[in-house]
């Protein structure tokens, strides 16, 4: 390996990258965080096709001969940051015609050249779950994106081996879902409205089994229904915003009672009931905002709910919920989180593989290991540390941000001409008021 | 560093007076010590401590001849020791954390342009997001009406203590705060702050400014009056222009929220016209014109580096905006600014490390949230540096206070330990 390194050309990192899908690409002497495993001081990174097709220590690591070496000495890799929660590229869910609405997608609404996609890469983000607004009791389908530098939707999304886009199911409850009718009034006529279109799904279920291989007996194609249904299989998750201990409870009660997979997402009381999330097994994907209140059912929002979580043994993810916190300063979320007590290692697994498992892409995303997808981020520094720079983002081998490129840096700093097409969101802020 | 040898001379020769005094009235003495104390008057000093006695510094120096002159004392002990932070511009106290109406006094929407509302009349002392600043080591804001109306009041400056107004305000009327651009602007489909019932005006920036003006100039008017005028023929008292009156007079400055760059301008040009003592606030493009700024010497209070920038006025924003305006000679300060939604307030200390990340320097941020901040304020006789005779406002860390795993681990306000756990 030393004589390797001795002779080999060491190339500034800009000039690596998006060339390298066909020459396997080394990564050499960075300290590597592969998340599930031990920090590696003096490692090295192969990736190769859009792979990862070796990591380790420098000892223990063979880099093919025909790979292209990138000197990272004294930089520091871990995955790209995957986000369960964020509001990036404009996506719209349902309309106020009625609070729940799972025929709406998202992907049919995401601007995907919003700058905030393109800051999201700026923070190392590179998977994202887009969702719709936290408005209705469930506002419609999520959708998982890579943030490759795609051009349309359809370059962004995840499929599944079969095609089929990936996503999850938004649902809400608690103060930002209720309103005038259609839309409930009171916390418990939001369970009531679930419940009744969950019953709905299940009947629905049952006539397309009836119908058998009769095709004349199935029911009418109902889109709802159908989204409903992938909830029921399983095959969608669902995400459901949640803030108030007792809001959180009936988040779970509801999940078990249909059996559909949840996991809980901003759960800001969720200090006040871990033990009974853990006891559920139900995951957290939680927030960090600067402090408590700005809503009424954040006013106990504290920076110890990760801590508290972890040590309750719960699955928990830290998210963006962008434009609530930027993206660019992910970071920022896990390392307020260890300031209250999380280790440092959930913390940093809360900002990768915590949240691919709660999009079910772990076996894809979320580490540093072999066969997994390419996605990694070169940094400055300590991950935690507030001086800690974002030099390059790599999403399936391709480089998506790089710092030293004065367009990109634009985008990670800010400045003149930086939000092109951005629109944030605020899902429950009107005429100076907080829903 | 001339300043700093004189200073702790005469801490030295101070010394001998305090310890003879200690004895008598421990409990309002203390010491407290750092690894490294951040003077802010000088360069910092390795295992330094400071010697408080009522409510005040008495001592600033090495630890050792501090100590020496100071046995039986309680010792607060930490890895980094600065002066109390300044925020310098929030709406913290009139801005209730549960966001709901009746907690909700930064905004009165009934007229465009009301100086004559007094932040000192709407600050609860007893606000939760007050305590909850000072645990992060902020001992002093500078708060008050918010953006969002041409002029929406007199912002006032208060320790992050007490139990009444009256404990917690060092000065009760400190500037004017105004709006200019984009956030005064109401009507044709813009709703910047909402609740302003059917008022048309201002529709344009231009006529916000038309409006500003005819305030401004029915002041002079009134000023005139005031003095000219014989005794019977006195005009009637007017809150409103003699509040402008002080405007004009340069006795309170006019603090403008604005953001862009033509906007910016267009303030300095009014500021010329009428000969106002100008702070500008925000200013999220203010890189674009350093040197009209420069030229104008008017102090910048940086927005928010954390404040959503994906849309409008502050789409330009830029986390460089501090360093960019410190390069070109320009006096900054931090705030953490108004937010209208989730977090309720935002932490002046965290708004700073992004701007020490971005430029400026460990000593220059740390200045734009201490003594500079205080200077721009007016009130560095008092506090903003580690000084002989100032008040003993100091903020303890375990680590780099712009760390966000570091934490704040204890807080002293006017010699009073306020916060002692690790936040």
């Amino acid at each position: 390996m030393k004589r390797f390194a001795a002779t080999t050309i060491i190339l500034l990192i800009s000039a690596s990258g998006a060339t390298g899908q066909e020459t396997p690409q080394a990564y050499v002497g960075a300290e590597i965080i592969p998340i599930t495993g031990p920090v590696i001081s003096d490692g090295v990174l192969v990736v190769h096709q859009g792979k990862i097709v070796a990591v380790g220590s420098a000892e223990a690591t063979t880099v093919p001969a025909d790979a292209e070496r990138v000197d990272v000495a004294g930089k520091v890799i871990m995955p790209g940051l995957v986000d369960t929660h964020s509001h990036v590229g404009s996506g719209w869910g349902g309309d106020s015609s009625a609070p729940i609405q799972p025929d709406c997608r998202v992907l049919d609404s995401i601007n995907v050249r919003d700058a905030g996609l393109q800051k999201a890469q700026a923070g190392g983000l590179t998977t994202l779950n887009v969702m719709p607004g936290s408005g209705h009791l469930l506002s419609g389908q999520t959708i998982y994106i890579k943030l490759r530098d795609g051009k349309t939707i359809d370059g962004l999304a995840i499929q599944d081996d079969d095609g089929n886009v990936l996503g999850g199911m938004k649902m809400a409850n608690g103060t930002n879902s209720q309103r005038d009718p259609p839309f409930p009034g009171t916390r418990a006529k939001s369970a009531a409205l679930v419940r009744e279109q969950f019953v709905k799904a299940l009947d629905y279920r049952r006539k397309i089994k009836q119908a058998g291989d009769d095709p004349t007996k199935l029911p009418d194609r109902d889109l709802a229904m159908e989204g409903l249904l992938e909830v029921l299989d399983g095959k969608r998750i669902v995400h459901f915003h949640t803030h108030r201990q007792d809001d959180i409870l009936t988040a779970i009660r509801l999940s078990k009672e249909f059996g559909f997979r949840v996991v809980l997402h901003h759960v800001s009381e969720g200090w006040k009931v871990a033990d009974e999330i853990a006891e559920a097994g139900v995951p957290c994907s939680i927030i960090i905002v600067d402090s408590p209140g700005g809503k009424i059912e954040a006013k106990d929002l504290l920076f110890k709910t990760g801590a508290i979580l972890e040590k309750a043994g719960v699955l928990t993810a830290y998210h963006t919920d962008d434009g609530i916190t930027d993206s660019r300063l992910f970071f920022r979320s896990a390392a307020l989180g260890v300031r209250a007590g999380m280790s440092r290692e959930k913390a940093l697994h809360a900002l990768t593989l915590a949240g691919a498992k709660m999009l079910d892409l772990q076996d894809r995303i979320g580490s540093l290991e072999t066969g997994k997808d390419a996605d990694f981020i070169i940094l400055s520094g300590d991950p935690l540390s507030a001086y800690t720079k974002v030099l390059q983002t790599y999403v399936e081998g391709e480089k998506v941000f790089d710092r030293s490129d004065p367009k990109d840096r634009l985008l990670a700093v800010g400045g003149y001409g930086a939000s092109e097409d951005q629109q944030t969101h605020m899902c429950c802020y009107e005429n100076g008021e907080a829903r | 560093m001339m300043n700093r040898r004189r200073a702790t001379m005469t801490c030295a020769m101070a010394l001998l007076i305090v310890c003879a005094a200690a004895r008598t009235s421990p409990a309002q003495t203390l010491v407290v010590r750092g690894e490294t104390v951040h003077t802010m008057a000088g360069p910092s000093i390795k295992d330094g401590a400071v010697l408080v006695r009522d409510g005040k510094i008495e001592a600033v120096g090495k630890a050792d001849e501090i100590l020496a002159h100071a046995e039986g004392l309680k010792v607060l002990r930490a890895k980094v020791v600065t002066p109390g932070l300044i925020d310098a511009h929030a709406t913290v106290g009139l801005t209730g954390y549960l966001n709901q109406a009746q907690d909700q006094d930064q905004l009165e929407h009934s007229g465009a342009i009301q100086p004559e509302l007094r932040a000192i009349d709407a600050y609860n002392p007893g606000e939760r997001l007050i305590e909850w600043v000072r645990s992060y080591g902020i001992t002093t804001v500078h708060t008050g009406h918010a953006p969002g109306e041409i002029i929406s009041g007199q912002t006032m400056i208060a320790k992050t203590v007490g139990r009444t107004v009256d404990e917690a305000v060092i000065v009760p009327a400190a500037m004017v705060a105004a709006t200019l651009g984009d956030g005064a602007v109401k009507g044709r489909g813009r709703n910047a702050s909402g609740g302003q019932g059917d008022r048309k005006s201002p529709g344009t920036r231009s006529k916000a400014v038309a409006m500003l003006r005819g305030e401004l100039i029915k002041a002079k008017d009134y000023l005139h009056k005031l003095e000219e005028a014989k005794e019977d023929k006195k005009p009637d008292r007017n809150l409103r222009l003699e509040v402008l009156g002080r405007v004009l007079k340069g006795e309170l400055p006019l603090l403008v929220t604005v953001h862009r760059s033509y906007d910016i301008i267009t303030t300095l040009r009014l500021a010329r016209e009428f000969g106002i003592r100008l702070v500008l606030d925000g200013a999220a493009e203010a890189y674009l014109v350093t040197d009209e700024i420069k030229a104008a010497d008017v102090p910048v209070i940086v927005h928010p580096m954390m404040m959503r920038s994906g849309r409008g006025q502050t789409e330009n924003a830029s986390m460089e905006t501090a360093a960019k305006l410190r390069a070109a000679g320009i006096s900054i300060a931090m705030q953490s600014g108004y937010e209208s939604y989730v977090p309720k307030v935002r932490v002046v200390l965290f708004e700073t490390a992004i701007a020490a990340a971005n430029g400026l320097s460990f000593d220059e941020a740390l200045a734009s949230v201490t003594i500079d901040a205080a200077k721009i304020l007016g009130i560095d006789q008092r506090v903003g540096s580690l000084e002989v005779g100032k008040d003993a406002d100091l903020a303890l860390y375990d680590g780099d206070p712009f760390e966000y795993t570091s934490h704040c681990v204890g807080v002293v306000i006017d010699g009073k330990v306020v916060s002692d756990e690790a936040r």
